[in-house]
């Protein structure tokens, strides 16, 4: 009996240092916390952010990147060439890259990623990124020349995004479950409904991260997720669901609340194909019954900035048309008048699941109630707000928010779920994609801008914000996010 | 009166009724609720549905007594229109499932052991099988989610409930003389059920009632909660909660008002029907007095 207590007692020593030791080891170890789980893990097939947060960067790499403030840096092209007539861009490649099955990377990779990524039965989500080339030619292992068919001057842009990323004809078949890149980390685990684990890879050709391991942990709940964070379960929380919390993250030396920007601009969406929002004198009232500020501080507890166009405001080329859709009942009034609907009419506002929707419609529908608006809230999931709402057209207003980059372009796209026709507008984008030139590229996307606030598509409200909550000892992650992505081949731990 | 038991209980029932003090305490509480549901037809002190979110996630004070959400709405007012939606709502589907399940019931005893019988209850059976919250999100994700479809949801999961009850005590009353002579009289079996069966049945039926309209008010703040009742701006408890869920911590008031508004609510309902089963059971009365 004696005996058996002491054997229970060292044990139980035994185990309290062994769980204690790694406290005092430098820390390599880090748990990133995301609300959605991605469908599958590859960028190449599938349109889900979460799938990009997850490998971007991290498992899989492209000729150029985005860097941590949008530039567009090189990436596995360590440099590149680009013709007078902007037709061809010669990539010269990094050297020495292996994949993680230990396959050496070449430029016959380059070439079968991009062929593979613009052929006519690829799944690619963003086809449009690859439609102006011509042809992908591999001129030596570490050098590849790529000919458009028109000049783009946003090619190297395009490049970026984390459908462009370069896969190994190899391991193409399985992608979708355990991805294979050239990235710093490694594939490791994906415990599905829980985390995805990925390992330091010891073969990158580039600088070595800091971390060992990174698992990403899916918490859809915003309670939990707060639970998550405070109880340290989860390192890093770069899109925390559940704004109203981050005033007790402040208060708390332990962690550091990151507030930045995303490309995220959320509209209330009207239908411009379906009565009444065919009429542009409705769209301008609903437009002028809206209160931004009401919205951010309800929906958003102060969070975000406004927007009067379908612009990212921390890009350069942003004008500021808010004032253009500025909060005004009682003109929205005699507009809904002019109109012939001097008593309003009864809609419905489609609302899917995140906060900003769900809790903005609400204050959306009370602000429309004052001109004599009607809205009849729905709340959907994302699947129906995905088949009813953006393919099916089945919608007189809906609120979402639009995180792709320098997606004004979904403007001029026949059949979008706008409904919005505007041959002035195609026009501009047409010249756009023709221009290389920075100064008229700027003057045409201000134009762009200025010509679908004018044709008040849709009620632009604001642009979202990245609210990060992390351990405050943790360096190097993202503070923006010009692209879905948790880069993590920078980051580690202060002692 | 053709029966011997009623009239008895029917003197001074609602003297008698009062002297528990369950029942009292139960009426006392349920009552206010169903006042503040009248009331806010007329007068709430804001207007539930009116945002002010300069306003929001005030603490309870003389302005707002029970504080403000946040989207600034004033939650005593919400409680009160969301009593009128939560009782509604129950009130309702307790009504369908004793319309419905009560003839059922009947009928069944009735043609004891004949085929009839048999379909009735094993059809209660299977609706009985399934878990009710579950069939409310089968019927609401068909139909989509509002007040209506809660009602019809919860009505359907209580018919088997009164039909059950129903059948059970009408089988027995159907082996006594009186019943014999009545249909000695050559009264039909539906002038049976009616004149003779259900009188009797009555008090089981009300105390059945009152427990079933509290787990409709639970069943209704529960649909609510997930989003599968009453669609916003409409206030619902349940919804409350759901709301204050991520809050819990900032503002705690906005969690704790629409969950004391239910637990009493329930609490309420349960007394006065524990009340009732005692006023009514013969047995437990006689030892009493």
């Amino acid at each position: 009996m004696n005996s058996l207590m002491k054997l229970m007692t060292t044990a139980a020593i035994l185990v309290a240092t062994s769980a204690l030791t790694p406290a005092f080891a430098a820390n390599t170890a880090i748990t990133v916390g995301m609300v959605l789980e991605p469908p599958n893990l590859d960028p190449t097939s599938g349109a889900a952010a979460a799938i990009r947060e997850v490998t971007y960067a991290n498992i899989f790499q492209g000729l150029t990147r985005f860097d941590a403030n949008g530039a567009i840096v090189p990436d596995l092209a360590k440099s590149w060439d680009i013709s007078a007539d902007g037709l061809t861009y010669t990539f010269h490649l990094a050297t020495g890259v292996k994949f993680h099955d230990g396959s050496p990377f070449s430029a016959d990779d380059v070439k079968f990623s991009l062929d593979r990524a613009r052929a006519p039965d690829s799944t690619n989500a963003q086809k449009g990124l690859f439609a102006d080339i011509a042809s992908v030619d591999v001129v030596d292992p570490a050098t590849v020349k790529v000919t458009l068919k028109k000049p783009n001057g946003s090619f190297l842009f395009n490049m970026a995004w984390g459908d462009a990323v370069i896969l190994s004809p190899k391991s193409i078949a399985t992608e979708a479950t355990n991805p294979v890149g050239t990235g710093p980390f490694k594939f490791v685990n994906w415990v599905k409904g829980d985390r995805v684990e990925l390992a330091k890879f010891e073969g990158y050709w580039g600088a070595a991260p800091k971390l060992d391991k990174v698992t990403f942990k899916f918490i859809s709940d915003p309670s939990a997720a707060f639970a998550a964070m405070m109880a340290g379960d989860v390192d890093a929380f770069p899109l925390f669901p559940a704004a109203e919390t981050l005033e007790q993250f402040k208060a708390d030396p332990r962690f550091e609340v990151i507030s930045g920007n995303t490309e995220g601009e959320t509209l209330l969406a009207m239908n411009n194909g379906k009565k009444p929002f065919d009429n542009i004198k409705v769209r301008e009232a609903v437009a002028h019954a809206i209160n931004r500020k009401e919205i951010i501080d309800g929906a958003m507890f102060g969070y975000g900035t406004p927007i009067g166009t379908h612009f990212a405001p921390h890009n350069p080329d942003y004008v500021d048309l808010t004032a253009q859709s500025n909060y005004d009942p009682e003109k929205s009034k005699a507009l809904l008048k002019e109109a012939g609907y001097p008593d309003g009419f009864t809609v419905s506002l489609k609302l899917p699941p995140p906060p900003y929707a769900r809790r903005g419609g609400e204050i959306i529908a009370a602000q429309l109630a004052k001109v004599g608006i009607k809205a009849e809230i729905t709340n959907v999931e994302w699947a129906q707000w995905l088949e009813q709402v953006f393919k099916g057209k089945d919608y007189d207003l809906t609120i979402v928010s639009h995180t792709e980059p320098m997606d004004i372009d979904i403007y001029g796209r026949d059949n979008y779920y706008f409904n919005y026709k505007s041959d002035a507008f195609k026009k501009i984008m047409t010249d756009l994609s023709g221009t290389t030139d920075p100064a008229k590229r700027s003057e045409l996307l201000k134009a762009a801008q200025k010509r679908i606030a004018d044709d008040y598509v849709n009620a632009f409200l604001f642009e979202l914000p990245k609210l990060g909550v992390a351990n405050a000892k943790i360096v190097g992650l993202w503070k923006n996010q010009p692209t879905p992505s948790n880069d993590m081949s920078e980051v580690y731990w202060k002692d | 009166m053709s029966v011997g038991t009623l009239p008895e209980v029917k003197r001074g029932l609602v003297g008698a009724a009062f002297q528990s003090k369950s029942f009292a305490l139960g009426f006392a509480v349920t009552a206010v609720f169903i006042l503040a549901a009248l009331l806010s037809l007329i007068w709430t002190p804001y207007d539930a549905t009116a945002l002010a979110v300069s306003d929001k996630l005030k603490a309870p004070s003389g302005l707002h007594w029970f504080g403000t959400d946040h989207f600034g709405r004033d939650i005593f007012s919400m409680i009160m229109v969301g009593a009128r939606t939560s009782i509604a709502v129950a009130f309702v589907a307790v009504g369908i499932g004793i319309a419905a399940g009560v003839p059922l019931g009947l009928w069944a005893a009735a043609k004891q052991g004949s085929l009839v019988d048999e379909i009735i209850m094993r059809a209660n059976d299977l609706v009985f099988a399934f878990p009710a919250l579950l069939i409310a999100i089968l019927i609401t994700a068909v139909f989509g989610p509002s007040a209506i479809n809660a009602i019809i949801a919860i009505g359907i999961f209580n018919i088997p409930v009164f039909a059950r009850l129903a059948r059970g005590a009408a089988l027995t009353l159907w082996t006594r003389e009186y019943i014999f002579a009545a249909r000695v009289a050559g009264k039909g079996a539906v002038r049976i059920s009616a004149e003779h069966i259900l009188p009797n049945i009555m008090n089981l039926l009300i105390v059945q009632g009152t427990i079933q309209f509290s787990l409709g008010i639970l069943a209704d703040a529960a649909l609510s909660y997930v989003g599968l009742g009453a669609q916003p701006p409409t206030p619902s408890w349940g919804r409350m909660l759901a709301d204050a869920q991520t809050m819990i911590s900032l503002a705690p008031h906005m969690a704790l008002f629409p969950g004391a508004a239910i637990v009493l609510t329930v609490l309420g309902l349960n007394l006065m029907g524990d009340g009732l089963r005692d006023l009514f059971d013969p047995k437990l009365r006689r030892s009493r007095s």
